[in-house]
């Protein structure tokens, strides 16, 4: 037996009481506290930035023609990038039976809830007039006009919107048993009613569990070609242009390997922060790490293929301004970002091929970081380089980040982190009935 | 073959009796007692579990099939949405952009795609919760002794006491007779439900 399960000598009720008791009996609260505090200045800075925003408007920001994007978009996509690989963990490795994810699904999915919300607040605080984003949405009018749907903005639109949804729903439901677990844990009255209510009423009914499970399995199936189509149709909001750089059939490919390789190092990240403050470490076990540490080698190599693809590609088309923005990558105004990204995605990643290090939570903390990092210089690289010089040179210009972007940036990561330690403190974390389930699995053959 | 069975719970009476229930220590036992049972000609029948055990529904004589339809039914219902949303505003307001086509399906499908799965989630969801009388405020079992264990290491199995061989006393005799842990009666809930 491997040591991502389980041992047959746990009890149901040790491992169910372990996770679900954590949000009744909380340990470490003045930690949390700290935590919390701090992410609430973040998420205030937010609302500062925001609001500098909403007054003066995007003038604000160091984004104008021919550099109209910015950091906005860039992290858009990196924010929404690193959402996917909680998908991909919980519905992938689901419908492969790859039972270990038992023990990372419930909090990488939140992962990616809030990271979606922080990738869609984005686009909608750029649009100028913020306020007038329900444009967007096809709804009869009285200006009589529609949403362009040949424009991959207005894709963006639905993609987005249909990824919160499925998202938040399919966390729902495979947290629900856990919400009764707590709910029948729990001593104090408002708690009772608190987690009761969320509990829908879930009482484990055979025919309850027979239809949950059909449900279950059936989303995840669907939500990994979602999570295909939401991060391909990203890159079409670049690859649908007609910039140097951008015009290329490895995009989407290219951003969903990057998206799944930058939310995997994101999951490491949270992962051996909360293993080591609650003491799950019989749970999340160095195997685990392991585990996620081999995922991200095998899709930072992917995501290396990419690069190399997109070398090849400019230089096999013989296009001259295609080869002229990838030489200005190299050694151009913000070749920083471009060398920033290969360095720090792809030469800490090397130390993931010794076995000692994949299983150290420090250095791969470290190495994850040093990859969140990496792809956020993708990102930001592969929107400036190319728009700051067009075909024509009466159109280039630079473009430097101001300061509300950088604070709206620092904010947005108080949006990630509020809803995230409210998550930690109140929701059981780990999924303890799957990890149960596989366990009673394993009693059952340890029986014969 | 017994005949398959009812998940169809009595409705509240105050006079009468909503069923016996009886605790089992370990899954594989669960589900032996439900075949037995439903092999006795039981048809209305729950069993509760921590967590979804492999072939208990089964042997409950569970086969519901209308989630997967409903999923497929969603996901149809929203791909027609999508596509027909797009085809029609196009119609109502058509902009020529140097003759390229109108309906132009290769950009309308991924839309088309996102509405697809919206819809297939939504219905499969809705409806899996739907058809599972969810969410509910209580229920009956709830005020058994130690039931509150059965979300996280209690195993239970309950005959109803609108199943036609139910029997006061017989159908007790016979839970006791699978050797639970303990089976009891349940009443009906105080509270209107």
């Amino acid at each position: 037996m491997s040591e991502a399960t389980p041992s047959t000598d746990r009890t149901y009720s040790g491992i169910s009481g372990e996770i679900t008791g954590i949000p009744v009996a909380f340990p470490n609260v003045r930690a949390w506290w700290i935590c919390f505090g701090f992410s609430l200045c973040l998420l205030l800075l937010f609302f500062i930035s925001a609001g500098v925003l909403f007054r003066y408007g995007v003038g604000v920001w160091g984004n104008n023609i021919p550099v109209n994007w910015g950091l906005a978009i860039s992290n858009y996509v990196w924010f929404l990038g690193i959402g996917h690989a909680g998908t991909l963990i919980s519905a992938l490795l689901l419908l492969v039976n790859a039972h270990w994810r038992n023990s990372l699904n419930r909090f990488a999915e939140a992962m990616t809830l809030f990271a979606v919300i922080c990738a869609g607040l984005y686009p909608i605080l750029h649009l100028g007039r913020p306020w007038l984003f329900y444009w967007m949405a096809p709804y009869p009018n009285s200006m009589a006009i529609w949403p362009q749907f040949k424009s991959p903005l207005t894709w963006d639109f639905f993609a987005v919107l249909t990824y919160l949804t499925v998202s938040v729903l399919f966390w729902y439901i495979g947290i629900v048993p856990d919400l009764a677990a707590v709910r029948d844990r729990a001593k104090k009255r408002r708690y009772q009613v608190f987690y009761g209510l969320f509990a829908l009423g879930w009482r484990g009914s055979a025919h309850h569990w027979a239809r949950w499970r059909q449900s279950y399995r059936l989303v995840a199936a669907i939500a990994v070609p979602l999570v295909v189509s939401v991060h391909s149709e990203i890159s079409l909001l670049f690859a649908a242009g007609p910039i140097p750089g951008w015009a290329s059939t490895v995009f989407p490919p290219y951003f969903v390997l990057g998206a799944a390789f930058s939310g995997f190092a994101v999951v490491a990240m949270l992962a051996v922060p909360l293993r080591h403050a609650f003491g799950l470490k019989d749970l999340v076990t160095e195997r685990h790490l392991d585990l996620l540490a081999k995922f991200l080698l095998a899709t930072g190599f992917m995501t290396a293929y990419g690069y190399v693809a997109e070398v090849y590609d400019v230089f096999y088309s013989g296009e001259q301004q295609e080869m002229a923005t990838m030489m200005d990558r190299f050694s151009g105004a913000y070749a920083w970002s471009y060398w920033g990204a290969v360095i720090a995605n792809f030469v800490p990643l090397q130390l993931l091929w010794f076995a000692a290090i994949r299983r150290n939570p420090i250095l791969l903390f470290l190495i994850s970081l040093s990859v969140v990092v990496g792809m956020w210089f993708e990102r930001y690289m592969l929107l400036v380089s190319s728009l700051y010089r067009d075909y024509l040179v009466s159109s280039w210009g630079e473009y430097h980040a101001s300061f509300w972007e950088w604070s709206l940036y620092a904010g947005m990561i108080g949006v990630f982190l509020v809803p995230f330690l409210l998550f930690v403190r109140f929701l059981p974390m780990i999924s303890a009935f799957e990890v149960n389930e596989v366990l009673s699995k394993e009693k059952e053959a340890a029986r014969g | 073959m017994a005949e398959a069975s009812r998940e169809r719970e009595p409705a509240p009476n105050k006079e009468a009796m909503f069923g016996f229930i009886a605790e089992f220590d370990r899954p594989s036992r669960l589900v032996e007692a439900a075949e037995t049972t439903r092999k006795e000609g039981y048809v209305s029948m729950d069993a509760y579990s921590p967590f979804p055990i492999s072939g208990l529904a089964e042997a409950l004589g569970h086969s519901d099939m209308r989630v997967p339809w409903l999923t497929l039914f969603g996901g149809i219902f929203g791909a027609a949405i999508g596509l027909g949303l797009q085809i029609y505003t196009n119609l109502d307001y058509p902009l020529n952009i140097g003759g390229r086509p109108l309906i132009a399906f290769p950009a309308f499908m991924l839309i088309t795609f996102e509405l697809l799965v919206l819809f297939a989630v939504l219905f499969s969801i809705i409806g899996m919760l739907v058809l599972n009388h969810l969410p509910r405020l209580h229920h009956p079992v709830f005020d058994v002794e130690d039931f509150q264990l059965a979300s996280s290491e209690k195993f239970f199995l309950i005959i109803f006491a609108n199943d036609e061989k139910f029997h006061p006393e017989q159908t007790l005799q016979f839970l006791e007779s699978l050797q639970p842990l303990r089976a009891e009666a349940v009443q009906h809930a105080e509270e209107p439900e």
